[in-house]
């Protein structure tokens, strides 16, 4: 299975906010082509880890490391992670008044164009990638129009992470608790959206408390965060059994500990 | 504070020098004598005055201001940027206070429309002009404006007549390496049913740290509509004070939208009276502030009648170590039953030497109201810069996109496209890496 390149590597992370610490000690390999899911009890350390990754300033990581594509990707700001291919799908994305989500867009993809070496696309190409991605995402158009997330419902907040993730084409993107929130109807058209975004160039990892959205994502790896670390890793059958049994299982001292998290 | 003895002489001197052999009516000399001695007894405003707390004056009462020499120095390159294109305008230009007619453009208006100057009217129909220099509030600049006035505008549209192109004043000040002092007065006065726009704008053209003191008056009779726009980007060193004051009669419209992003120090107020019953007015603001500026904003909204209605919703931009400073008064009278009125006052600090005060002030004397207000006053979301930079956009540009949005919702509501580019553009070249933030404001086509 592990045939892809390695993309993501993250090696003994510790990262706090404030001074309290929050993960103690992750490692995880993502290779280019995998579907990770990262699940958890709440307070785990699950949106830490998405959010380390996409560079948020808050969090501070006080040991370990992190590289990307080769690269050390603690070292970049979050904007040029974004150009180098890393999205994060927030799970609960800002609205921006005042700022046109097909504006925000255009100006998004072209500075990750700028950034590549490709050329800007031009209004009509843009627009005709917008359309067809728009309908992926079962989108109205007005949504478009209308600023950022702004009096979007919480549905149509993921739906526009979507579609951002389909317009910005990232290598890695890291989907932070997307099913939260969503009907079974809003799930399968978000989980639709990522499915058409796999591609053995490309990986996933799915942070989610449930494992209801991996019955639409299915993910090569599971892996269990618990205070901070990897406690479990297995095949996407550890996610059924985190259904059936909850965490509490995993959480007990003595219980198994998967392969991937072994020190 | 009572004026030093050098100060006194010196001011005493230019109203001699502004009065002097004017053929004006008797009636204003009169004003002008009490309004000096009002000006000279009491001097400038202390920070112990309530009013001017938040505010000092003292870089004013150093400075020793002059009239400025009677030889005008501007030539028609430095006003030409000012101009729109749109050819069917009018522009009057004023140097340091006085009337430029040759730099000023002269375009045929309806009938039923007076577009002169003030000192033109005062000599030919002064006793109707009676009104507008007693009115209140008075304090010590629009006496000091009333004292040393030369010159200004003086607009009359009469019943039913719509203005259809605005009328567009540019007040410059041109020292010459000088400390000049300029007190234009306009008086603006809107028939029954009419409909008038007026773009005020006031601007240094080689400044040193001149005085900008000026006073509009408007009248907006029963159900007439009339907008005011003032840009100010008077110079880095300038000093800008400025009345607007309006009255408005049954069922009129009144729009007073203000953008200030020049001088040293400003202080603007505006004070409407709703004094007739279900007058609208809105007050709409935008202030920047950069380096050492301090832009002060005094308003009041007096709902005096019945079903009135008040919209404000003032915005400021602060950076640097710039201080800003919001009061706004809304005073609801005991007959002003069936009043709405709104307000609201955002302050973003771009840095963290920046400062805002924001005070709303209600005073509701009747019962049967709806009024509310609002104050805020943080930095940048850190959140939204966040999203933003995670989708690829650096720092400064998110930053500087915020900041536009920001102002945006003021200058959204500027009913006049061209007046709307204009101000678009100066707030966009206010801030940093406009020429990203660009990549976001215009349509893809």
């Amino acid at each position: 299975m592990r045939n892809g390149n390695l993309m993501l590597s993250i090696e003994n992370l510790h990262a706090a906010i404030g001074e309290k610490p929050i993960l103690r000690g992750v490692d995880l390999a993502v290779r280019a082509g995998e579907v990770h899911a990262v699940m958890g009890p709440n307070g785990s350390g699950k949106s830490t880890l998405a959010n380390v990754i996409a560079g948020r300033e808050e969090y501070r990581v006080t040991a370990g490391s992190v590289r990307y594509q080769g690269g050390d990707l603690l070292a970049m700001p979050p904007e040029e992670r974004a150009r180098e291919g890393i999205f994060l799908a927030f799970q609960n994305p800002v609205e921006i008044p005042g700022v046109s989500n097909l504006h925000f867009l255009k100006a998004a993809l072209n500075a990750v164009r700028r950034h590549r070496g490709l050329q800007e696309l031009d209004v009509v190409e843009f627009r005709e990638k917008v359309l067809e991605r728009l309908r992926l995402v079962e989108m109205g158009e007005d949504l478009l129009l209308r600023a950022v997330n702004d009096g979007f419902s919480g549905g149509e907040k993921k739906r526009n992470e979507i579609l951002q993730l389909a317009v910005l084409e990232p290598r890695l993107a890291i989907l932070d608790e997307t099913d939260s929130g969503l009907d079974i109807d809003a799930l399968k058209v978000v989980a639709a959206g990522v499915n058409a975004f796999r591609s053995p160039e490309r990986a996933i990892v799915v942070v989610t408390h449930y494992q209801r959205l991996l019955n639409h994502i299915v993910p090569d790896f599971v892996h269990v965060l618990v205070e901070g670390r990897i406690v479990r890793s297995g095949g996407r059958d550890l996610a059924l059994e985190l259904e059936e049994r909850g965490y509490g299982w995993v959480q007990e001292p003595g219980a198994e500990v998967g392969e991937e998290a072994r020190p | 504070m009572t004026l030093p003895a050098e100060a006194r002489d010196r001011y005493l001197a230019a109203f001699e020098r502004a009065v002097g052999g004017e053929g004006r009516p008797a009636w204003l000399r009169r004003v002008r004598d009490e309004a000096k001695d009002r000006f000279l007894s009491t001097g400038f405003p202390g920070v112990k005055d309530e009013d001017w707390k938040y505010t000092s004056v003292a870089g004013i009462e150093e400075r020793e201001f002059d009239i400025a020499p009677r030889v005008g120095r501007l030539t028609s390159s430095d006003v030409a940027g000012f101009f729109t294109a749109d050819a069917a305008v009018n522009v009057l230009v004023f140097e340091n206070g006085r009337y430029r007619a040759d730099l000023s453009v002269r375009r045929p208006l309806p009938p039923g429309v007076h577009l002169g100057t003030l000192s033109e009217a005062l000599s030919a129909e002064g006793n109707g002009l009676v009104p507008y220099f007693s009115r209140s509030p008075a304090n010590a600049f629009t006496d000091l404006n009333t004292m040393l006035m030369e010159d200004g505008v003086f607009l009359h549209v009469g019943k039913e007549v719509e203005v259809p192109e605005p009328v567009h004043l540019l007040f410059l000040t041109s020292g010459g390496g000088r400390p000049v002092m300029a007190h234009p007065r306009n008086v603006i006065v809107a028939g029954e049913g009419s409909r008038v726009t007026v773009v005020e704008r006031y601007a240094g053209i080689s400044d040193a740290g001149c005085l900008m003191n000026a006073v509009t008056d408007i009248a907006a009779g029963r159900s007439a509509t009339v907008a005011h726009y003032r840009l100010q980007e008077d110079g880095p060193d300038a000093y800008h004070t400025a009345s607007l004051r309006a009255r408005q009669g049954k069922g009129s419209r009144f729009a007073a939208h203000s953008v200030s992003l020049g001088a040293r120090l400003s202080r603007s107020d505006v004070h409407a009276v709703l004094d007739g019953e279900g007058a609208e007015c809105l007050l709409n603001g935008l202030y920047l502030g950069n380096g050492e500026q301090h832009v002060d904003h005094f308003t009041t909204i007096d709902h005096a009648k019945p079903e009135g209605t008040s919209r404000e919703y003032y915005r400021g931009i602060l950076d640097g170590r710039s201080r800003g400073v919001f009061r706004g008064r809304v005073i609801v009278r005991k007959d002003a039953q069936k009043t709405d009125a709104r307000q609201s006052n955002r302050n973003l600090l771009l840095s963290r030497e920046a400062e805002a005060d924001s005070r709303p002030q209600l005073e509701i004397h009747a019962d049967d109201v709806k009024c509310t207000h609002g104050a805020t006053v943080g930095p940048l979301d850190a959140e939204k810069v966040f999203y933003m930079r995670s989708r690829g956009i650096d720092e400064s540009s998110a930053r500087g996109l915020l900041a536009y949005a920001f102002a945006a919702d003021i200058l959204r509501r500027f009913d006049l496209p061209v007046v709307r580019r204009t101000f678009e553009e100066k707030l966009l070249a206010w801030l940093p890496d406009a020429g990203r933030i660009r990549e976001f404001l215009h349509e893809p086509e």
